[in-house]
C-alpha cells in the first residue's frame, strides 16, 4: 500500500514541475504569443499529471467520487482550454500586436 | 497528507507569479494570458484540496470553475477583438 | 433526434458525477429518478440553442472503426504531446527560440476535422493555431527550422490520423 501511495506523490510532483516551468515561461519569453506556449504546457502536462495523481490516490482510498470527478474535470479542461487560448491569440493578432523577433509572419499582409 | 499541503502552498506561490505578470504585463492580451494560467492553476489547487480534506465537493467546484473560466476568457477575447 | 441525443448526453454526465451513491449498480433509486428528470429538462432547454446553430446530424459517428481510430489517435497524441512538452521545457530553461507565424494546408474536408486539428495543434506546446482561413490554418510556432516548413514539421501525422477518423 505504501509504495503505491508514493506513485501518486511522484505523479503530483512531476505535474508541479511542469506547472512551475509554465509559470516561469510567462516571465522568460518576450511577447504574448510565445508566453501562450508556456500556458499550454502548464495546462496540458501539469494538470494532466496532477489530476492523474489525485485520481490514483482516490482509487487507493477506494473513494469513487474522488476517482471519477477529477477525470471529468480533466476532460472539460482539455476541451475548453485550447479554445480559450485560440480566442486570445486571434484577438491579440487582430488588435494589431506584432509577434516579436518573428522570422516570418503569414498574417502580416492583413487578412481583413 | 503533508505532500498535498506542500503542493497547495507551491501552487498558490505559482499563482502569485502569474498575478505578477498580470500586474506587469505591457499589453492587454499579456494580462489575459496570465489570467488564463491563473485559472488553470486554481483548478489544480481545488482538486488537490479535494484530496487534502477528503471532500470531493472541492472537485465539483473545480469542474464548474473550469467551465466558467472558459466562458470568461471567451468574453474577454470577444471584447478585445471587437474593440480593436 | 437532437433532443434525445442531448438528454442522453446529460444523463450520462449525471451518472458519472453521482456514481457510488447506492445499490442499483452504483446508483441509488432517487438519484436515477432525479437524473432522468433533469436530463429531460436540460435536453429540452438546450435543444432550442442547438437547433439555432444549424448543426447537421450525421450517422458517421456510429461506425465503430472510427472510434477505434480515435482511441489509437489519443495514445499517439499523448506521446507527441510528451515529446513537445520536454522540448518546450528545454527551451524555457535555455531561452533559444525562433518564433513565427506560418500558413499550413492540411487539406481536411470536414469542419469537425478542422476543429479537431486546430485543438490538437493548440494543445501541443510549441505550436498554437491563431486563425482559420477557409480550410487553411495560420499556426504560431515556437521554433521554426525554415520560413516555409512542411506540414509534417508543424503538426506531425495529426492530419493523416484525423482524415482517417472523420472522412
Amino acid at each position: 500500500m505504501i509504495p503505491l501511495l508514493y506513485v501518486s506523490y511522484a505523479l503530483i510532483c512531476f505535474g508541479l514541475a511542469f506547472q512551475f516551468l509554465g509559470s516561469i515561461a510567462l516571465h522568460r519569453f518576450p511577447d504574448v504569443y510565445t508566453r501562450m506556449h508556456g500556458t499550454t504546457m502548464c495546462t496540458t502536462f501539469g494538470s494532466i499529471f496532477i489530476i492523474l495523481g489525485i485520481a490514483f490516490y482516490g482509487l487507493l482510498q477506494s473513494d469513487t467520487a474522488l476517482f471519477l470527478h477529477p477525470l471529468v474535470a480533466l476532460v472539460f479542461l482539455l476541451l475548453t482550454n485550447p479554445t480559450g487560448t485560440h480566442a486570445i491569440a486571434r484577438a491579440a493578432r487582430f488588435s494589431g500586436i506584432k509577434p516579436k523577433h518573428a522570422i516570418t509572419d503569414s498574417l502580416a499582409g492583413g487578412k481583413k | 497528507m503533508t505532500v498535498f499541503m506542500l503542493a497547495v502552498v507551491f501552487l498558490v506561490l505559482l499563482m502569485f507569479l502569474c498575478i505578477l505578470r498580470m500586474v506587469l504585463g505591457p499589453t492587454v492580451p499579456d494580462r489575459l494570458v496570465a489570467l488564463d494560467t491563473t485559472n488553470t492553476l486554481a483548478v489544480s489547487v481545488l482538486i488537490v484540496m479535494g484530496a487534502l480534506f477528503k471532500q470531493s465537493i472541492f472537485v465539483d467546484v473545480a469542474i464548474v470553475y473550469a467551465i466558467l473560466s472558459f466562458v470568461g476568457t471567451m468574453y474577454f477575447a470577444k471584447y478585445l477583438e471587437a474593440k480593436k | 433526434m437532437l433532443f434525445v441525443l442531448l438528454a442522453l448526453f446529460s444523463f450520462i454526465v449525471y451518472l458519472v458525477l453521482t456514481a457510488g451513491s447506492g445499490s442499483i449498480g452504483y446508483w441509488s433509486a432517487s438519484e436515477l429518478l432525479v437524473g432522468v428528470f433533469f436530463a429531460v429538462v436540460a435536453g429540452f432547454v438546450s435543444r432550442a440553442f442547438f437547433s439555432k446553430q444549424k448543426i447537421e446530424l450525421s450517422t458517421a459517428f456510429l461506425n465503430p472503426v472510427r472510434w477505434i481510430y480515435f482511441f489509437v489517435y489519443l495514445v499517439y497524441f499523448f506521446f507527441a504531446m510528451a515529446k513537445a512538452n520536454f522540448d518546450v521545457a528545454f527551451r524555457v530553461i535555455t531561452g533559444k527560440i525562433r518564433p513565427g507565424i506560418v500558413r499550413i494546408k492540411p487539406g481536411l474536408k470536414t469542419t469537425l476535422g478542422t476543429v479537431m486539428l486546430a485543438n490538437s495543434i493548440t494543445l501541443t506546446p510549441g505550436t498554437l493555431s491563431v486563425e482559420i482561413e477557409g480550410k487553411d490554418l495560420h499556426v504560431h510556432c515556437l521554433n521554426l527550422k525554415s520560413k516555409k516548413p512542411e506540414l509534417k514539421e508543424v503538426c506531425g501525422n495529426f492530419s493523416q490520423w484525423i482524415r482517417r477518423i472523420t472522412e
